[in-house]
């Protein structure tokens, strides 16, 4: 076994590591090996790249594209009490809590759910563009975009859980109940599918188009 | 494979866009005077309280005198869109009878449609400003009534069969001349087989209270009917039945009351004239003639009458007299009206000679009211009928009135014969006796006030003692008591010895020759 450089990349050097417990394993130097490889300590499968990662991320990427708009126009929330039933978009509520005056949590809540999963959608796009393109440039920046992306994920669940809470809460018979539309499972949706997005996309592509030749 | 990813989603999205452009109906415009309780995106088209659309826009119209509510139906309302379709806003409404609409204090209003009939449809509808009393689901039928006024008749008032609430009054109007006024009724099925072409409207409004020569009357329909008014409606007693019922928007008459509506169709009103001599003060058009009791005709006009050749004043009484109403009396209306033309003369004239004459009577001695009596006065100087004028003269006498007037008169003259002077000496005199037998009274109750009452006092106090004692011998404790109740004590033992011994006997009959057995014991 031939000692690495000082400063090589894995791939040149047909080495790679087990995503599931992190040992060095041997591939080979194509990208896409013929046969699979398993880890030789845990028989996990080790790759190079992850496989199909941007069609997968595409794919991802225009479904929680398309579910982005039902999400917003349909509505999340279902409130029947004794003076009616009133359907509530997210937007909607967003301009009843501005009206009200309280305009932070307005704010708070425009971006939280309107803003961040359109954000997550161009910026998981721009990336998965630029990698399909092997356009070089700004890798650093880019690399950060991802970070960034990935733990915004998390966070946007935050709506859901919303509703689910005042659903379950919000239990009074005719007086008043609560029962999420749905525009909540659409929203839910776009969550997960940007999260899988964000989860499918190799970050190690944005730098593929540099070589070590090209550092210098 | 991963692209099923999307495309479930895209599959998704395309059916909820199909799905909200099937399910989105017609948008329509509805005009209504004020948008009084009508809020953007909270109010409700609905139908059978079943919501079929929102207001979707309310902006003023052109010629700001009425806002247009514009409202997205669902699909399935599209049907409901006739052009005579009505809509209108239901709100919290207190009338005389009804309370409606009292969810909507808290839901807030909503739009409420009645569906028409009418097969063209329409996008644009003037709403109602008040819900419509009768909606066209519920079956029943429409007719017209025509009456002088509208009474106390409002929107909604009800309509009333044997007192039974049938219908309501759906809408008034003045008719196009102002003389009177045109008022719809509904009258919901089953009851409207009941209206038939010989049926008769009246005015149940309110409290009915007319004095006429009949006295004081009072008549209601129901409370209801007093706070809001209403119309009633039955059919003509003696008449043949009618065909069937009749038909939707038949006119009919509205009386102003039960008895006027109900009186039988006058067609062969004969018109006579009467003088009379006597004030004609309390006489009022419409005042009953009545032949030996009963009612044939009433008085149509009441006038002065200046005759140029004679050159005195007369005032004459125009009645209206109907024979008809003579014999529906007598062969219950089933035999042909009306005596041919010239049979009518030759009874009144036979009539008359038999000493028929018109008097003038006093129908309630409380108001005054006074009505025509025909009544045979077989002692009254002959007389015949003037056929020569039209219309023709009546022979009248002097009615009760004056001759009230001469009684009370010739009373006044032996009331006034009466020696009163006299009377009142004697009087004076029998005051002053009575007087002395007063004073003597006085003085035998003076007596019996000295010497009776002290003995009458000392007897009662006699008497209470006498009662003390006897109370003290009755008392619980008493040695009369106490002896009493040993002796009964006694009297009980003796009793119950003797029911032991009549037992033993019962057991041992031969006890009483042999003696009680030594090894009884």
């Amino acid at each position: 076994m031939r000692a690495p450089p000082e400063s090589a990349l894995g791939r040149e050097a047909g080495l790679a590591i087990c995503a599931g417990c992190l040992a060095v394993c041997r591939v080979g130097s194509a990208i896409e090996p013929a046969s699979p490889v398993h880890c030789w300590r845990c028989d996990g499968r080790v790759h190079l790249r992850i496989p199909d990662s941007l069609q997968k991320t595409s794919a991802y990427l225009v479904a929680a594209a398309i579910l982005y708009l039902p999400a917003n126009l349909l509505p999340v929330l279902r409130t029947s009490t004794v003076l009616g039933e009133e359907d509530d978009t997210i937007l909607g509520g967003v301009l009843v809590l501005l009206q009200t005056g309280s305009w932070p949590l307005a704010l708070l809540v425009f971006f939280a759910s309107i803003v961040v999963p359109l954000l997550k959608i161009f910026s998981i796009g721009f990336l998965v563009l630029m990698s399909a393109l092997h356009v070089s440039g700004h890798e650093l920046a880019r690399a950060r975009l991802y970070r960034v992306v990935e733990f915004v994920g998390r966070w946007s669940m935050l709506d859901i859980y919303v509703v689910t809470l005042l659903v379950a809460l919000v239990r009074m018979g005719k007086l008043a109940s609560v029962s999420p539309g749905p525009g909540a499972l659409a929203f839910g949706a776009v969550v997960v599918l940007t999260m899988l997005a964000a989860q499918s996309f190799d970050p190690r592509s944005i730098w593929d188009p540099i070589r070590e030749g090209d550092r210098a | 494979m991963i692209w099923l990813v999307p495309l479930t989603a895209a599959l998704i999205g395309l059916w909820l866009v199909a799905y909200n452009w099937y399910q989105q109906g017609p948008v329509i415009t509805i005009r209504f005077a004020t948008a009084e309780g009508i809020e953007l995106a909270k109010t409700k088209i609905r139908y059978k309280e079943v919501d079929i659309g929102d207001v979707k826009a309310i902006s003023l119209s052109d010629d700001r005198k009425s806002v247009l509510v514009s409202a997205q139906l669902v699909r399935s309302a599209r049907d409901l869109l006739a052009s005579d379709s009505r809509f209108f806003v239901v709100r919290p409404r207190i009338s005389g009878g009804t309370v409606s609409g009292l969810g909507t204090l808290l839901s807030g209003a909503y739009i409420g449609i009645d569906p028409g009939t009418s097969t063209e449809t329409s996008k644009v509808f003037i709403g109602l400003e008040t819900p419509p009393i009768v909606t066209g689901d519920i079956p029943g039928r429409e007719f017209k009534l025509h009456g002088e006024q509208i009474g106390s008749l409002d929107y909604g008032a009800p309509v009333y069969f044997r007192h039974i609430n049938v219908g309501h009054v759906t809408r008034y109007a003045l008719d196009s001349k102002g003389t009177g006024v045109d008022i719809g009724v509904f009258i919901a099925a089953p009851y409207d087989r009941f209206v038939t072409s010989n049926s008769r409207f009246w005015h149940a409004s309110g409290v009915d209270f007319s004095v006429d020569a009949n006295g004081l009357r009072l008549t209601t329909e129901s409370l209801v009917a007093v706070v809001e008014g209403g119309v009633a409606f039955q059919e003509l007693p003696d008449l043949a039945p009618a065909a069937g019922p009749a038909p939707a928007g038949t006119s009919f008459t509205l009386y102003a009351d039960r008895s006027q509506a109900l009186r039988l169709p006058d067609q062969h009103g004969q018109r006579f004239v009467m003088y009379f001599q006597e004030s004609l003060r309390g006489l009022s058009v419409g005042a009953p003639v009545d032949f030996h009791g009963i009612v044939i005709g009433e008085v149509r006009r009441v006038g002065v009458e200046y005759e140029s050749g004679g050159g005195f004043i007369r005032f004459p009484v125009e009645v209206d007299v109907f024979p008809d109403r003579l014999r529906s009396r007598v062969n219950n209306g089933s035999a042909p009206r009306g005596f041919p033309e010239g049979q009518n003369k030759l009874i009144v004239d036979r009539l008359v000679e038999h000493g028929m004459r018109g008097e003038l009577k006093t129908g309630n001695l409380l108001t005054g009211q006074l009505f025509i009596a025909l009544d045979f006065h077989p002692d009254a100087a002959r007389a015949s009928v003037d056929w020569t004028r039209s219309p023709p003269v009546v022979p009248t006498i002097p009615g009760g009135l004056s001759r009230i007037q001469d009684t009370i008169g010739r009373i006044a003259n032996r009331v006034d014969r009466i020696p009163v002077d006299q009377l009142a000496a004697q009087l004076s005199q029998s005051l002053a006796t009575f007087d002395a037998t007063l004073k003597s009274g006085q003085g035998l109750i003076g007596r019996l006030d000295t010497e009776v009452l002290p003995q009458a006092i000392l007897t009662f106090k006699e008497a209470q003692n006498a009662l003390q004692s006897a109370n003290a011998v009755l008392a619980q404790d008493a040695p009369l008591q106490k002896d009493v109740q040993a002796a009964m004590r006694q009297v009980a033992q003796s009793a119950r010895a003797l029911a032991t011994l009549a037992d033993y006997l019962e057991r041992h009959p031969e006890a009483l020759v042999r003696g009680k057995p030594e090894d009884a014991r």
